[in-house]
């Protein structure tokens, strides 16, 4: 490969930034299509009830309705499917309701879709909405774990006893038990993960069109992967044949897990446009997305740490309880079972681990994937047991992580991973120096002299992006590969389309990828173009979630581009009168070796398409796809500090210093991955400090709008000092890893650490997220009595 | 219906409206100027920020009858035709924007504080930026960006 001024390594400026700066993106709202009416989802506003009747006479007779379907004008279409099929410690399959894309004799959670009114315009729809009369019988509801699981609960569903979804574990519960048999301390923990909304600045959307002359359906959609929406909703909800519905995911405004799954309202709105064969255009008001939109997180743990003497660890016993909300979202069983689980041995060489975990039915919205998707919940455990161990021994909190790291690769967990490659070592002293952990306490010196508390904490972790082998993930019930696919166009006069199954919504790919196939072809990066999101145009593909995109879909244009060169090379050989062995590519030319003699590669792409002199038996034109199945995940790994003042008198807690050492694997656009680092890290820290999503115990939500719900501010964050250390991914030719999620999954602890720190010598030994003011200060009150 | 006439990006609008209709939605759906967006309803989020006689206002709390008359700048006004404003090349240059749904608003707004403070402190940017939430960035770049294009802007747009 060749390092050019746009090739890999290198902080091009982004293809896609033009138009988004001069307000031309193209997002789902932006588009209408002729003819279009407006749908207004009518979502129920209890938790739990059954339906006793719906009147839509005086809504039906309102101005400008066309029409107005309720449950059972769909019911016999399929329900909303779920992704990964779990099993419980007995072996017995999870327990998998039905999931009606309108309720059907029952709601379940406030938010839950129970009719959609059709009409000229979006204010008449929604006024028409308002007349509808539905009888709910209400029944009591379930809005926590600690509901669901009480005696005498009310049940989300009556195939669900105790409301448990499923009873799962990994890791060997003996060889754990037996380790804490011969631990000299063991040290224990409860933490509780806050639920979180996701809150993409994008609101959902969708405009689906019927064209009854061709039966062609078109669905336009906010999502992270159009592919795996035309599987689920043409499959399994509304039994279209895949060449008769397109799906589209034009520019989209931030996904951050909560574009992954397929909602009830792309089934509603893509079957009522069937039903009246003119496009219907529907578009979530925020107050409405913070009732559907998938949320995120909601774990209760409780965690043992078995150590020796001198603090090396010997086993570790995690039991979670998470909340699935109330239905199975598409991811939503996977969560806190495939990406969290696994995850426990961290980067260090605990000998045993287990996990086990039980997942909950609550009414309460669909929990399913956010930004790390179980590996941020896993973290933030380990590191705040670790750390609390380090307290309680009297250890240094450097020295016990650094005591226990993994340094010989590869290297077989006791759940399930096997690591690659990493050097743990390396980002902790980064960071360490970085962040000037050695001179802390003059400044933990310097604020008390202020009146203020000074807290520095860490986290050493790693994360599994890039989740893979289709093989694997379906042995343990993944319900799809997880492989990608890229095609790579070579257009007769050089330039270049390449077609990637994956979904940009921030990360920029139109930039990356463009970079790759311009640094591997030797051709301008202005002569490449990405595209993405159209499921007429791509291949199929699996979308964009768990960091894959660059490892997995990356991958897969490598090696479409090398599939094109060694095609390229047997044209040149042809041109040139040489052998094909004997050709050599490199900057754009097709050279024989050892000779000056070269072609290139435009000649060679306008001889493929005009083969008047061309090899004998060789198909025309030059486009080659890939598809790539990933032999293993990838393992990003890093340190992070954080650095906080809490002002005593008030509880607030000023986040003064981030300093991130992270490695990644190989880094095409060092611009990029620190942007994604910084959005990382913002949410990561709105987890620690800001963010929490309440629930009234009948399951009404008290967290429904910007002015309850408090997301990261300007105001609320300091820059951060991003710092890297790169060791290459073994087993994707281009040695990348993934960053997308890296922020969110190891800093919390590290905030919370920081903010226990500061507060220790008030005799503050816990905190809960988030640590807002008003918990922080309830804290030191009580330790102070 | 009344009628609303005003100005926006050079060029002189009008249309029938609903004495309810919001600014923005003139701008989206009367106008097709889709630049502008949406991000909330209850005025927290800041996509929507346009000039209305040069300064910043959030295009979703403002009906556009309330706008009859005034001189109104969106995303789409901003660049003189291939070159883009001195804020938006900084915003390029600083990578300032992921998905680009917060990005027009964030221009705006940014250009507003860039009219009124040359060379504003990263503190300062920080609390301007109050009325504008960015899921994407964490903000640091964004922060870079507004001071980059303040100085480039030398104290006008
Ligand atoms: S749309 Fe959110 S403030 Fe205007
Ligand atoms: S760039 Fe996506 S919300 Fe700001």
């Amino acid at each position: 490969m060749s390092a050019n001024g746009s090739g890999i390594g290198a902080s091009v400026k982004r293809k896609e930034d033009t138009r988004f700066l001069t307000g031309r993106g193209r997002y789902t709202d932006d588009i209408n299509l002729p003819g279009q009416l407006y749908g207004y989802i009518l979502r129920s506003p209890v938790a739990h009830a059954n339906i006793g009747g719906i009147d839509t006479s005086a809504a039906a007779a309102a101005p400008g309705v066309h029409a107005i379907f309720t449950g059972s004008d769909m019911e016999g279409v399929g329900g909303i499917p779920t992704g990964w099929l779990i099993h419980s410690k007995d072996g017995e399959p999870m327990v998998e309701p039905g999931h009606p894309a309108l309720a059907l004799g029952k709601v379940r959670y406030v938010g839950d879709c129970v009719a959609i009114v059709v009409a000229e315009t979006s204010e008449q729809a929604k006024s028409a909405a308002n007349l509808i009369e539905v009888d709910y019988q209400e029944l009591p509801a379930v809005a926590s774990i600690e509901a669901a699981e009480a005696d005498g609960a009310a049940q989300v569903f009556d195939e669900a006893p105790g409301n448990v979804c499923y009873d799962w574990e990994v890791g060997d519960r003996a060889a754990t038990d037996a380790a804490f048999e011969e631990a000299t301390h063991v040290v224990s923990i409860d933490v509780v993960n806050n639920r979180l909304i996701p809150n993409a600045i994008e609101p959902r959307a969708a405009i689906a069109n019927y064209d009854p002359a061709t039966g062609d359906y078109t669905l336009y959609t906010t999502s992270q992967n159009p592919h795996l929406i035309r599987l689920l909703l043409g499959a399994f909800v509304l039994g279209l044949p895949e060449h008769k519905l397109r799906i589209v995911a034009p520019d989209v405004g931030g996904g951050f897990g909560s574009k992954i799954p397929h909602y009830a309202e792309e089934a509603i709105l893509t079957w009522t446009a069937g039903q009246l064969g003119r496009p219907v255009k529907w578009t979530c008001e925020r107050i409405d997305a913070f009732k559907s939109d998938t949320h995120g997180r909601d774990h209760i743990s409780t965690a043992r740490l078995a150590l020796d003497a001198d603090g090396k660890f010997l086993g570790l016993h995690v039991s979670t309880k998470a909340n699935l909300g109330a239905y199975l979202s598409t991811f939503a069983t996977c969560v806190p079972t495939y990406l969290y689980g696994i995850l426990f041995a961290g980067p260090y060489t605990t000998p045993a681990v287990y996990c086990e975990v039980k997942s909950f039915f609550t009414n309460t919205v669909p929990v399913d994937a956010l930004r790390g998707a179980g590996r941020p919940e896993a973290t933030y455990l380990l590191e705040r047991l670790v750390e609390k161990a380090a307290v309680e021994l009297g250890m240094d909190r450097v020295e016990i992580r650094r005591k226990n790291f993994i340094r010989e690769f590869p290297y077989q967990t006791p759940v399930a991973l096997q690591y690659d490659q990493g050097d743990y070592d390396a980002t902790l002293d980064l960071a360490l120096k970085a962040s000037d952990w050695a001179g802390f306490e003059a400044r933990r010196a310097e604020s008390a002299a202020r009146g203020k508390c000074r807290g520095i904490g860490i986290s050493t972790f790693i994360e599994a992006c890039g989740i893979a082998p289709s093989a694997v993930v379906g042995s343990l019930g993944a319900r799809a590969g997880l492989y990608e696919s890229g095609s790579v166009r070579v257009h007769p006069t050089g330039s270049v389309s390449v077609f990637t199954g994956t979904h940009s919504h921030g990360q920029g790919h139109e930039t990356t990828f463009a970079q790759i196939v311009s640094d591997m072809l030797g051709v301008d990066f202005e002569a490449v173009d990405v595209v993405h999101g159209d499921s007429a145009k791509i291949p199929f593909g699996m979308g964009t979630y768990g960091s894959r995109s660059l490892a997995v879909g990356g991958t897969a244009i490598y090696l479409a581009v090398e599939k094109v060169i060694e095609k390229g090379k047997k044209i040149a050989a042809h041109l040139l009168e040489a052998s094909a062995e004997d050709i050599e590519f490199e900057n754009g030319s097709f050279t024989v070796a050892g000779t000056d003699r070269s072609k290139s590669l435009g000649e060679v792409a306008l001889t493929a398409y005009v083969p008047h002199n061309y090899p004998a038996g060789l198909e025309p034109g030059l486009e080659e796809t890939a598809f790539y199945d990933p032999l293993n995940f990838t393992f990003p790994a890093g340190t992070h500090v954080a650095e906080v003042e809490v002002d005593p008198e008030t509880g607030e807690v000023e986040v003064v210093a981030v300093t991130g050492a992270d490695d990644v694997g190989r880094i095409i656009n060092p611009m990029i991955v620190d942007g994604q680092l910084h959005g990382g890290l913002a949410h990561g820290i709105g987890q620690a400090l800001l963010e929490e999503c309440l629930y009234q115990d009948d399951g009404q939500l008290q967290t429904g709008s910007y002015l309850d719900y408090t997301m990261p501010r300007a105001a609320d964050l300091p820059s951060f000092n991003i710092n890297h250390n790169t060791t290459l991914c073994t087993h994707n030719p281009l040695g990348v890893k993934g960053v997308g999620e890296v922020g969110s999954i190891g800093v919390p602890p590290a905030v919370i650490n920081a903010v226990i720190d500061a507060l220790r010598p008030l005799g503050v030994n816990d905190m809960a997220m988030p640590a807002t003011s008003q918990r922080v200060w309830q804290a030191i009150q009580q330790a102070q009595g | 219906m009344p009628t609303v006439t005003m100005t926006v990006n050079g060029m002189e609008r009008s249309g029938n409206v609903e004495g309810r209709t919001l600014l923005v939605e003139f701008l989206r759906e009367h106008l097709g100027l889709t630049g502008t967006h949406v991000g909330c309803d209850t005025s927290q989020c800041g996509a929507c920020v346009v000039h209305v006689n040069g300064t910043s206002v959030k295009s979703c709390t403002c009906l556009a009858a309330q706008a009859d008359g005034a001189e109104v700048t969106t995303i789409e006004g901003l660049a003189n035709g291939s070159d883009l404003h001195p804020m938006q090349e900084a915003f390029r240059e600083h990578h300032g924007l992921q998905c680009g749904f917060c990005t027009p608003g964030m221009v705006m707004s940014a250009v507003d504080l860039a009219n009124q403070n040359s060379d504003p402190s990263e503190h300062e940017v920080r609390e301007w930026l109050e009325g504008n939430l960015c899921r994407c960035t964490g903000y640091h770049n964004i922060v870079k960006a507004v001071q980059a294009g303040a100085k480039a802007m030398g104290g006008g747009s």
